[in-house]
């Protein structure tokens, strides 16, 4: 089933078009890897279905299970189900990483009439979702982000995926900057997360993630607009022949 | 990019929630302040002759200085002469059931958590004799008399135990002090008057709930408290809900006296109308707070949370004088809208191994202007003094102010001071991250705040704390999100 419809999506940043026509449909149960050089406009994509301020949509529209997405305000998206695994996550003084997903995980379970998790409910989940991620359960008490290592910052937007089971993921490049042992463990987060009801669109540089995660489908950006679109041998293609070799002839031939 | 200037729109126009009119009638004396009237007042206390000198040395020597404008805020000048100095309320029937009460006052009293039988009686409706305040009061009264403990009026104490009084009033705050101390002493209406006598742990937070007519006292209060040899109290001022009050200067008078190895911890949540969004109306608060270590290992504690007000002009003070005395002075102020705070601590040590600490937590938040103002004083004689000092601004918004002044004064180099600060910003980036876990920004909003302000909050009896948490989120609500 369709789950995410996106049209001829045009979106200007302080005058800049960075979004230069995007088409791109992404069904149930399905992984999407948007790959593509810097400045190609993948993180502006992944701002603008989550819902972030300060982007112009000149044209195009995008359609997430019926709804039109880009009139609804970025908590009720996350309410409804998206979830954007963030490049650079915030650090939050002051704010518990418990009480921080206490709070959005009950917001979320009120808006879908759910019953909100009790203090004790809620932390045996904590930390069964904790496991997922090898993460030591003291992190829960640290504020948000606050002295993590960037490591340690990814493996958390994975933990809080693994919290809200969004409908639709968005990995803003959370390889970058991941050694090797945290890539499998982000990697196997996502796998053991991914099921026929949920999709992910996973926006990286580079091949080595699609190793772990294996990709229906791969899409290459260039100057806001999909320029090819293939299986995971198009990412191995990408990694042979490399970015600049697209910029210039755009489009690879097997 | 755009969300943090419509946030700032947002708060800026939200409305102070917790208004309402007094209904109050009002046994007034006419305007203006002079002898007269001071002889008035004192007269209707039907007060001991000392008492009325010392008001009017009070107000001759007011005649003599001028307000002080040193404070980095600004309003216009205020006419003394055109305020009413006595106002005895009068009975007046009030609402028969909550349901004669604002829908919107009912809102407040609920999203602080204030219980149904507190909120019929903070918005006067008749309760019935069991619940009746007074009763309460009586209560509470004859247990803490068991004790020996004194808790009253001040006008009480003063035909009841004139010579505690005479002894310690103005003793830590002298008419002299400064002008709204001067002018407080000459027309001080009420307050409370606390004696813990020796080696008396006093077995409940003090509150002025449970005092009688402690409503009626708003504008020139005058608080004395005293704890006398191994003794302790906890007093709680001011509460989080809605305070009622027509009358926009407040000159307050605390004053705290710790003998020997007794221990004084005094809590204040102000939540005074601070005017409308649009920075008109709101309280003139200019408090004179100070405590003073008289004995040996005394120990004197201020924790305050400043919610309310247009401006607030205060500096809860501690004199160590007493070997191995120690002062804290925990503090949060939050501005919205055009509020002015100007708030901090005075640590004056002069008493050999004295320590102090100072936690000062500002919040801004529309266009707001939020400073601190501390003084930490060694003198010649304080050996091995120590203190430490953090003063952390957060802003909210791109049109507020947070300006920081420390004043450190030292006479002694056996003294180990030291001084942090920091100032932070809730940016977009902070609100999205929340808004894109499914969080709004009004409730990222209070979360952040709450979480910035836990220190001083976790100083506060508990209970007491859990409404002043409520009451900083309220206080920041807007219409945002």
């Amino acid at each position: 089933m369709s789950l995410l419809k996106i049209e001829n999506l045009k979106v200007k940043v302080e005058n800049n078009l960075i979004l230069n026509g995007i088409n791109l449909e992404v069904n149930e149960g399905e992984i999407h890897a948007i790959m593509g050089p810097n400045g190609s406009g993948k993180s502006t994509l992944a701002s603008v279905l989550a819902g972030k301020e300060g982007y112009e949509i000149v044209e195009g529209s995008v359609w997430y299970k019926g709804m039109n997405l880009l009139e609804l305000p970025a908590d009720i998206r996350a309410k409804e189900g998206i979830f954007l695994a963030f490049q650079y996550p915030v650090e939050i003084p002051g704010v518990t990483n418990a009480n921080f997903m206490k709070t959005a995980v009950n917001e979320i379970r009120k808006y879908r009439n759910l019953e909100t998790y009790d203090a004790m409910e809620f932390l045996n989940v904590m930390k069964e979702k904790a496991k997922l991620v090898e993460m030591d359960t003291s992190f829960l008490n640290r504020s948000v982000n606050e002295g993590f290592s960037g490591g340690e910052k990814k493996k958390n937007e994975i933990f809080q995926l693994a919290m809200l089971e969004p409908t639709l993921a968005i990995l803003d490049e959370t390889d970058s900057g991941l050694d090797i042992d945290a890539l499998r463990i982000v990697a196997n987060g996502v796998n053991s997360l991914r099921n026929e009801h949920n999709a992910f669109i996973i926006i990286t540089h580079y091949q080595r993630l699609l190793n772990y995660i294996i990709p229906d489908f791969v899409h290459v950006l260039n100057k806001g607009k999909i320029i090819q679109s293939g299986d995971k041998e198009l990412a191995l293609h990408l990694e042979e022949y490399g970015y600049d070799w697209i910029k210039q002839n755009g489009i690879i031939n097997n | 990019m755009g969300n943090g200037n419509d946030i700032l729109e947002k708060l800026t126009q939200s409305d102070y929630k917790h208004g309402f009119v007094s209904n109050i009638e009002q046994e007034l004396a006419p305007k203006g302040l002079n002898e007269d009237i001071i002889r008035f007042i004192s007269q209707k206390k039907n007060e001991p002759d000392w008492m009325l000198e010392w008001r009017l040395k009070a107000f001759r020597y007011w005649q003599t200085m001028k307000e002080p404008k040193w404070a980095k805020v600004y309003y216009p000048s205020i006419d003394y002469q055109d305020i009413h100095y006595y106002a005895a309320p009068v009975k007046k029937p009030g609402p028969k059931s909550l349901d004669e009460v604002d829908p919107e006052l009912i809102k407040t009293f609920e999203k602080l958590g204030i219980p149904l039988e507190e909120q019929k009686r903070l918005s006067g409706v008749a309760v019935d004799a069991v619940l009746d305040s007074v009763s309460v009061a009586t209560t509470f009264k004859d247990k803490l008399a068991e004790l020996g403990i004194i808790f009253c009026p001040i006008s009480e104490a003063l035909q009841e135990h004139p010579d505690l009084v005479r002894q310690y009033i103005g003793s830590v705050v002298p008419y002299t002090d400064n002008y709204f101390a001067a002018l407080n002493s000459a027309v001080f209406s009420d307050g409370s008057f606390c004696y813990i006598p020796k080696g008396v742990r006093c077995p409940m937070e003090l509150s002025t709930y449970f005092r009688i007519n402690a409503s009626s006292t708003g504008q020139f209060e005058r608080t004395l408290i005293i704890a006398d040899e191994g003794s302790y109290v906890s007093y709680l001022e001011g509460c989080t809900a809605p305070i009622r009050d027509e009358n926009q200067l407040h000159a307050a008078v605390v004053e705290l006296i710790a003998h020997k190895d007794a221990e004084i911890k005094y809590s204040t949540v102000q939540n005074w109308y601070p005017g409308d969004k649009e920075g008109k109306g709101g309280i003139y608060n200019f408090v004179t707070k100070r405590g003073i270590c008289l004995g040996e290992n005394s120990r004197i504690s201020w924790t305050q949370v400043e919610t309310g007000s247009a401006i607030t002009w205060k500096y809860p003070s501690c004199i160590l004088k007493g070997d191995n005395s120690v002062g804290e002075f925990y503090s949060v102020a939050l501005t919205n809208n055009f509020q002015q705070a100007d708030t901090g601590t005075k640590m004056i040590h002069i008493g050999k191994n004295t320590r102090s600490r100072i936690i000062s937590k500002g919040i801004s938040a529309g266009r707001s202007q939020n400073s601190y103002r501390g003084l930490v004083k060694i003198n010649k004689k304080a050996q091995n003094a120590r203190n430490f000092s953090q003063c952390d601004s957060l802003l909210i918004g791109d049109k507020c102010g947070a300006h920081t002044f420390p004043y450190i004064d030292i006479e002694n180099n056996t003294a180990i001071v030291e001084h942090e600060a920091t100032t932070s910003k809730i940016s977009d980036d902070i609100l999205f991250y929340f808004n894109q876990r499914g969080i709004s920004k009004e409730d990222a909003i209070g979360i952040v705040v709450n979480g910035y302000a836990r220190e001083i909050l976790n100083q506060l009896p508990m209970e007491f704390a859990v409404e002043a948490r409520k009451l900083l989120s309220v206080s920041l609500e807007g219409s945002v999100g």
